[in-house]
């Protein structure tokens, strides 16, 4: 691919921001509007628009396939296992109160950890998506 | 514990399927996929047990209180059909070893049996909950996975049906989700038993109406009842055999279930009664029973005739439902339940010949019969149970859909339950001729009959073919009840 400077130096520029903007969607989400889907796909746009200036190999090379496939799965276990710890805490499934000492601090944190699962699991599956898509035709 | 068993039943799977995706190559994702299918008929049969000696389980998600929370809710009706979806489950996965090896490509098995868990959580997801929008979202990861599960059949064609089942899926899923909306609007609630209790009250306002029968049209797209089943023969034909085996006798039967729900427990009994709705499902009933039988007949492809036929069945329960009495839906319940036992033993028996042929038309079977004696038995008793011979299965469900005709001097219904009956017996005689009658192909003298791990999960499909043929406590039984819970009681 032909170097192009301007979209080189702007999206160098422009990447940090959209990552920082998705953190702030992912961990801003259980007060404001957002929350893990929206951030998901924001950080997966961040790493598209490199792969798209710089080309695909160089995106694999920051996260590889199997990587996502990983974190994939992890995102929904870790959703699934805060269900499964307040189980454990002799609450009902997905019952975040018995996770902190208040009743509040436990909701809070319970839908901090499943909107991060959330988040994972979006952002990876959106990148093995453009993956496959991109990779089309590649040996 | 035992409160949380109804819960863990759609749980174990859903945590098992991300760990099975990233579990190396070999048969580990497999014996992990075993235990939990295994785990989920244990639970599915506890919560039966519980529910018959107990009465109604109630489990509140996130500890919020319905109608609010998301509340699953079981009684006999869905106790009943979580144990189908488990067991089925539970037989299929034996004999998915080595037909899975043999069918998918090695590096997609730990994802194929992803999948295949991801596809149980929401059949069983959808029989656990009480909240009908909860019912969407798990009908959906039911449907997005078997869209993938037979995108990977090994002929090109696969692809081609697999996007058609997408395409007229999402349409239904659409509907049902528009039906579900336009209700909410009018009562502000999406609980079940809340639903119940409201929509009495504005049952006479048209976005109602319309609710209704958006959402009867999208359940009739998943349940492929005529004339709505185009998508069904062509996915149960391309995909891999194991999961024709785990469709054919899970997922329409889940979406007959959410038909019954929604128009016995969730609607007022006037929407089935009034709108002629009863008459519709009667009419396309016999209009299945009759020309899914004759397409059938001239089949070509073993397991598109098997298809067909499997739409000539939801015309049985169609109008078991059209009835809309409770012999009526106890016969839907009881064909449920038996023709997940029929269309189970035959697809695997089907799955057995292609295992060792690899194919399926009719003219590659000539003669196989003798060869593979295990695997024709297994084809001919399904087929009489399909056929409705006494001492199988499949007679009982049609002997009770019969008494309910009669019941309501239905002489028309009655005529094309007796004739389906016979069109089962030419397509049926069709295959048997085939499989035994007709001298052996060049290519079919070397083969020999199938590995024990295939025949044995058919055998145990058959054995149960002609036990609950014999012993109809539990199906009759829970089925009477079931359709006692549902409200529906004899005009």
């Amino acid at each position: 691919m032909k170097p192009n400077l301007i979209l080189h130096v702007v999206s160098k520029f422009l990447i940090p921001l959209i990552i920082v903007f998705a953190l702030y969607v992912q961990f801003h989400g259980d007060f404001g509007p957002g929350g893990g889907f929206q951030a998901g796909v924001i950080f997966s746009a961040a790493i598209i628009l490199y792969a798209l200036v710089f080309g695909l190999d160089a995106a694999e090379k920051i996260i590889p396939s199997h990587v996502l496939r990983i974190l994939a799965s992890f995102g929904l276990l870790l959703y699934a296992g805060v269900g499964v710890v307040t189980l454990l805490l002799g609450a009902n499934y997905l019952d975040y109160s018995v996770l902190g000492s208040t009743q509040i601090a436990g909701q809070h944190l319970g839908i901090l950890l499943v909107e991060l699962g959330v988040g994972i699991t979006v952002a990876a599956v959106m990148l093995i998506l453009y993956f496959a898509f991109a990779g089309r035709g590649r040996t | 514990m035992e409160n949380n068993i109804s819960l863990l039943l759609v749980a174990v799977p859903l945590i098992a399927a991300p760990v099975v995706a990233v579990l190396p190559r070999g048969r580990l994702p497999w014996a992990v996929t075993l235990v939990v299918t295994f785990l989920c008929a244990l639970f599915a049969s506890m919560q039966l047990y519980g529910v018959l000696s107990g009465g109604l389980i109630s489990y509140e998600l996130g500890g919020w209180a319905p109608p609010w929370g998301i509340e699953y809710r079981i009684d006999a009706v869905n106790a009943f059909v979580a144990l189908i979806v488990a067991g089925i489950a539970a037989v299929t996965l034996p004999y998915a070893l080595l037909s899975v090896e043999q069918e998918i490509p090695e590096e997609q098995i730990p994802l194929f049996y992803s999948a295949m868990l991801l596809c149980l959580t929401g059949l069983l997801g959808i029989t656990q909950t009480g909240d009908i929008f909860n019912v969407f979202v798990f009908l959906e990861i039911s449907s997005l996975s078997s869209y993938a599960l037979i995108s990977l059949g090994r002929k090109r064609q696969a692809l081609t049906s697999a996007y058609q089942y997408l395409i007229m899926g999402t349409v239904g899923a659409t509907f049902f989700l528009i039906g579900v909306g336009l209700i909410y609007s009018q009562t502000g609630t999406l609980n079940m038993q809340d639903l119940a209790v409201r929509l009495p009250e504005v049952a006479h306002f048209k976005t109602v109406n319309t609710g209704f029968a958006f959402i009867m049209i999208g359940i009739a797209l998943k349940l492929a009842l005529f004339p709505l089943h185009l998508w069904l023969p062509n996915a149960y034909t391309y995909a891999p055999s194991v999961v024709t085996v785990f469709l054919a006798a899970t997922a329409t039967k889940v979406a007959l279930y959410v038909m019954l729900r929604v128009l016995f427990t969730i609607f007022p009994d006037s929407f089935l009664l009034a709108a002629h709705a009863r008459e519709l499902f009667i009419v396309a009933g016999i209009a299945s029973i009759i020309i899914a039988s004759v397409y059938a007949i001239y089949q070509e492809d073993v397991k598109r005739l098997l298809a067909y036929s499997s739409v000539a069945q939801i015309g049985y329960m169609a109008m078991g439902i059209g009835f809309a009495s409770a012999t009526g839906v106890t016969a839907a319940l009881i064909h449920l339940f038996n023709h997940s036992l029929m269309k189970g033993a035959l697809f695997m028996a089907v799955g057995a010949i292609i295992y060792r042929i690899g194919a399926c038309r009719m003219r590659d079977i000539h003669g196989l019969g003798r060869a593979m004696p295990w695997t024709f038995g297994a084809i001919v008793i399904g087929g009489l149970s399909l056929i409705g011979v006494p001492g199988t299965a499949g007679f009982i469900s049609k002997w009770y859909l019969v008494a309910a005709a009669l019941e309501q001097e239905a002489w028309i219904s009655v005529a094309v339950i007796l004739f389906g009956s016979l069109l089962a017996v030419v397509y049926v005689g069709k295959l048997i001729e085939a499989l035994y009658f007709k001298p052996v192909t060049e290519s079919g003298k070397s083969v020999t009959e199938a590995p024990l791990m295939l025949l044995a999960p058919t055998w145990v499909l058959v054995f149960a073919n002609i036990y609950f043929g014999l012993d109809t406590e539990l199906t009759v039984g829970v089925a009477e009840k079931a359709a006692a819970i549902l409200g529906v009681v004899n005009p």
